[in-house]
């Protein structure tokens, strides 16, 4: 019976040829639009870290108190980062299973090979607890541990696509790159690892960005050898001091925080060490405000750093609309096109065809309308996804990309719209009265 | 022509009736935020800057094993290299004008505090906030800066400090709009103000008509044009240099500049984008701008054509199913005319009733936006204009169906339908 309705969507769609590609090029085109930009939304949107993401916190300390609110756009919140004071403190007491300081980098590097320009890295001084945290994928080698941190050891993770360039992706896990004029052994080499957003330091990379993290170095190395701080840096008061120095004793904040706590109870105890900490170093007299600390699993972390930009959002919203506008057009068409047929309708019910049969002919029909639009908005999707690369920045846009999931889900979007926006014709054809159209032909 | 049968006309058909309604108020809804975002937009990527921007452009480098601490010593061996640099790029025969800088108007890379008019003030409370610009004796020159009162930087007045020294200077020229905010009455030359909370008073020697901050961001919209400009050399591992090539030069003062710097030292990193154009720099700045009022074109474009081919199409089945009415009106005495006036004024009525609720759902999707995403009220002006959008091409779709109404010969009604 299916074919036969099949058949009959056909014979129908082609008597009226033009009235069925304008339904069709509606269910295209909002189909296309919107799926674009959820292409672009679910891009910038996903969860890095699926698997661990509620299991990772960042730490706030109201180190600032009501003076770093003065500027409204915090909206009472403490600052993003550390001042390297708390960093290192935290660090010290380590009561999470993982956590790690980090700042970020810009260091140069001098290839081996003579006939080679010095080049430009970007990357970040870390924790050794950094790797095991983030679950980070090793191609060759591993972190470094412990005992690297406390001696400050010169050694370095490096990306998958730094270890092309110097060592034509070879492993080179025990040989040596000069960082800013000092030898630094490979002990790890990264596995394609690129998360986007760079979750584990949103405030210093935006979460988007094209700059690739080439290196890793321990912290207290970088500190140590001076490595500057790449990344922002900001202040409630000018530092005292002067240089690098000068900014570790001030109160300005730049380094990143992220610990690893395995359940609820884990999480609450460290919120109490966190408020106890902030108690303590009031008592010392550091702190003259009440306490206003946060712990923020790394989704709550990302929706309150906006993490996701706000025009991608608008994008989606609008697109959205559009589909809808698209999707009552085509309902007024089908409705069109159905009660032309009123006196088929009447024919086919007076001969016996219970309610249920119209009903499953015309949403046969929908769906193929359906069907059809969605091959189109498949098509123009692709089309939009390519676009967008020439339109938005392309830290956003090559996020953006066509996989299987997101062809199934354009068809399967067009086809339940398309048979929604048909419901309403259906139900008036279904109640077209058979005695009444016969009379009057 | 009475609208009372016109009226009874439409209950016949009330579902099409609706549904057109319904999609001319969510495209009006959507079309004049649209219209709003795009215009939005546009008026930012047309800000002038105040730099003559043409020939203009960025080198940003870093030195390989330069002195990475902060002592006297090491800044003065920073400082060497930095003059050595600027010597260079001076004596190129296409470059016309060269000051290192921190940043430039649209670079992705800022200086920002506070100023305030007595010392000793809160970093963050100060009387205006404001982007800082470092450079020399040349960078008013350099960047095509109108001088409006005062004077310019003289070699004297230059001095130079690490990246992290706090020290201010003693000397600044900022730009008339800060001037303005900070001493309304326009005797700002002259003055003293307080830079970052500082104590150490610094003196307003000149004003420039116009320089916008490096920010495009959100974050800096109260401030877009409150730059202060320090006649200060920063000494850093990295540095940075405005340069002006000649008219026409650009192209080859830029390639000239990488091989000149190489050359006078080679122990240093130039990556394929650390020498900008300042036109790439531009657009770069407003990419997203640009990208957003492409997008929400398009969607306009999407959702009129759309809109259009709904009313042709519903409009053409009406007509079909009044031909023979059509026809015994023509056989009484109604011109073509008049059809073709009584479809364009049931459509005048069916788009006039969406757009009333479109100006509803418009006003609903511009709080929606307000509230969610940092979007500015929508002056009535788009409003109005959405709904002219509409009312036009709910006119214009609906002609040709009329038209073919109007051409129903009279003889029609005495055929059985």
């Amino acid at each position: 019976m299916l074919s036969y309705y099949v058949d009959l969507a056909l014979r129908s769609l082609k008597r009226s040829p033009g009235l069925t590609l304008l339904m069709i090029l509606a269910v295209g085109f909002g189909v296309g639009a919107s799926m674009t930009s959820y292409s672009v939304f679910r891009a910038v949107s996903g969860d890095p870290i699926p698997w661990k993401s509620s299991r990772l916190f960042v730490p706030q300390i109201d180190i600032w108190g009501p003076q770093g609110h003065l500027d409204d756009t915090n909206k009472g919140d403490p600052p993003e980062a550390m001042d390297y004071t708390d960093a290192v403190a935290l660090m010290r007491d380590h009561r999470a299973k993982f956590q790690s300081a980090m700042y970020q980098i810009s260091p140069s590097v001098v290839p081996a090979d003579p006939s080679m320009h010095p080049i430009n890295v970007g990357g970040h001084a870390v924790y050794s607890e950094f790797f095991p945290m983030l679950d980070v994928p090793f191609k060759y080698g591993s972190g470094w541990g412990t005992d690297s941190d406390e001696q400050r050891a010169a050694v370095v993770v490096i990306s998958s696509k730094l270890n092309q360039k110097l060592f034509a992706g070879a492993n080179s896990v025990g040989k040596t790159i000069d960082i800013d004029g000092k030898d630094y052994r490979v002990v790890g080499v990264l596995d394609n690892w690129n998360p986007k957003p760079v979750f584990y330091d949103v405030v210093n990379t935006g979460g988007f960005t094209t700059d690739q993290q080439d290196v890793f170095v321990p912290f207290q190395r970088a500190i140590s050898a001076g490595m500057p701080n790449d990344g922002n840096t900001n202040c409630s008061e000018i530092p005292k001091g002067s240089g690098f120095v000068g900014l570790q004793q001030s109160s300005c904040v730049w380094i990143a925080y992220m610990a690893e706590l395995d359940d609820k109870a884990a999480a609450a105890a460290y919120k109490d060490y966190l408020d106890g900490y902030f108690r303590d170093q009031k008592a010392a007299g550091r702190f003259s405000w009440p306490l206003n600390n946060r712990l923020r699993d790394l989704p709550a972390w990302l929706e309150s750093e906006h993490v996701v930009p706000s025009d991608t959002k608008i994008s989606l919203v609008v697109a959205l609309g559009l589909l809808v506008v698209c999707l009552v057009n085509t309902a007024g068409l089908l409705l069109a096109k159905f009660l032309r047929r009123s006196s088929e309708i009447g024919v086919r019910r007076a001969l016996g065809a219970p309610r249920a049969a119209i009903y499953t002919q015309f949403l046969v029909e929908a769906g193929t309308v359906g069907l059809t639009g969605g091959v189109l908005g498949i098509v123009l999707t692709w089309v939009g996804v390519w676009g967008v690369s020439w339109v938005l920045p392309k830290e956003i846009s090559s996020l953006a990309h066509i996989d299987l999931s997101l062809l199934a889900i354009t068809l399967l979007v067009a086809v339940i719209a398309t048979m929604l926006a048909g419901l309403y014709p259906t139900f008036r054809a279904s109640r077209v009265q058979p005695a009444l159209q016969l009379k009057t032909n | 022509m009475t609208l009372h049968p016109m009226i009874a006309a439409l209950r016949k058909h009330k579902a099409g009736v609706v549904l057109i309604a319904m999609q001319i108020a969510l495209t009006l809804a959507i079309v004049c935020n649209a219209i709003f975002i795009i215009y939005a937009r546009v008026d930012n990527v047309r800000r002038q800057t105040g730099l003559d921007e043409d020939n203009l452009f960025l080198v940003t480098q870093q030195w390989v094993g330069a002195p990475s601490g902060d002592d006297p010593a090491s800044i003065q061996k920073l400082d060497a290299m930095q003059r050595e640099d600027l010597n260079t790029l001076r004596s190129l025969p296409d470059v016309e004008s060269v000051s290192p800088t921190n940043s430039l108007p649209l670079f992705p890379s800022s200086w920002n505090g506070a100023i305030s008019l007595k010392p000793g003030a809160e970093l963050r409370a100060g009387n205006a906030r404001s982007s800082y610009y470092f450079g020399d004796e040349a960078l008013l020159k350099t960047l095509g800066l109108h001088l409006i009162a005062g004077r310019d930087f003289t070699v004297a007045d230059v001095v130079n400090k690490g990246m992290r020294d706090p020290s201010e200077p003693h000397l600044v020229i900022v730009t008339k709009a800060l001037a303005d905010k900070l001493f309304p009455q326009g005797d700002a030359l002259g003055k003293v103000i307080y830079l970052d909370g500082g104590s150490m008073p610094t003196t307003i020697i000149g004003e420039v008509e116009r320089m916008q901050v490096p920010s495009t961001g959100s974050w800096a919209s109260t401030f877009v044009w409150n730059s202060t400009i320090e006649p200060i050399r920063l000494n850093g591992n990295f540095s940075r240099y405005a340069i002006r090539a000649k008219p026409g030069r650009l192209d080859a003062a830029m390639t000239a500049v990488r091989a000149a710097l190489y050359a006078s030292n080679p122990m240093r990193v130039l990556d394929d984008d650390s020498i900008k154009s300042f036109k790439d720099i531009r657009a770069e700045a407003y990419r997203a701008d640009i990208g957003m009022a492409v997008l929400m074109g398009v969607v306009c474009l999407i959702l009129l054509a759309v809109t259009a081919a709904g009313i042709v199409g519903l409009t053409s089945f009406w007509v079909g199913q009044r031909h023979r009415q059509i026809g015994v009106r023509r056989a009484l005495g109604a011109r073509k005319i008049d059809i073709l006036h009584y479809f364009q004024l049931e459509n005048l009525m069916i788009a006039g009733t969406g757009a009333v609720i479109g100006i509803v759902l418009a006003i609903g999707l511009n709080r929606v936006l307000m509230q969610n995403f940092a979007m500015d009220r929508m002056p009535v002006i788009y409003v109005l204009s959405g709904l002219a959008i509409v009312m036009v091409l709910g006119q214009l779709a609906v002609f040709v169906p009329a038209r073919r109404a109007s051409n129903v010969p009279p003889v029609v009604a005495t055929r059985a339908a």
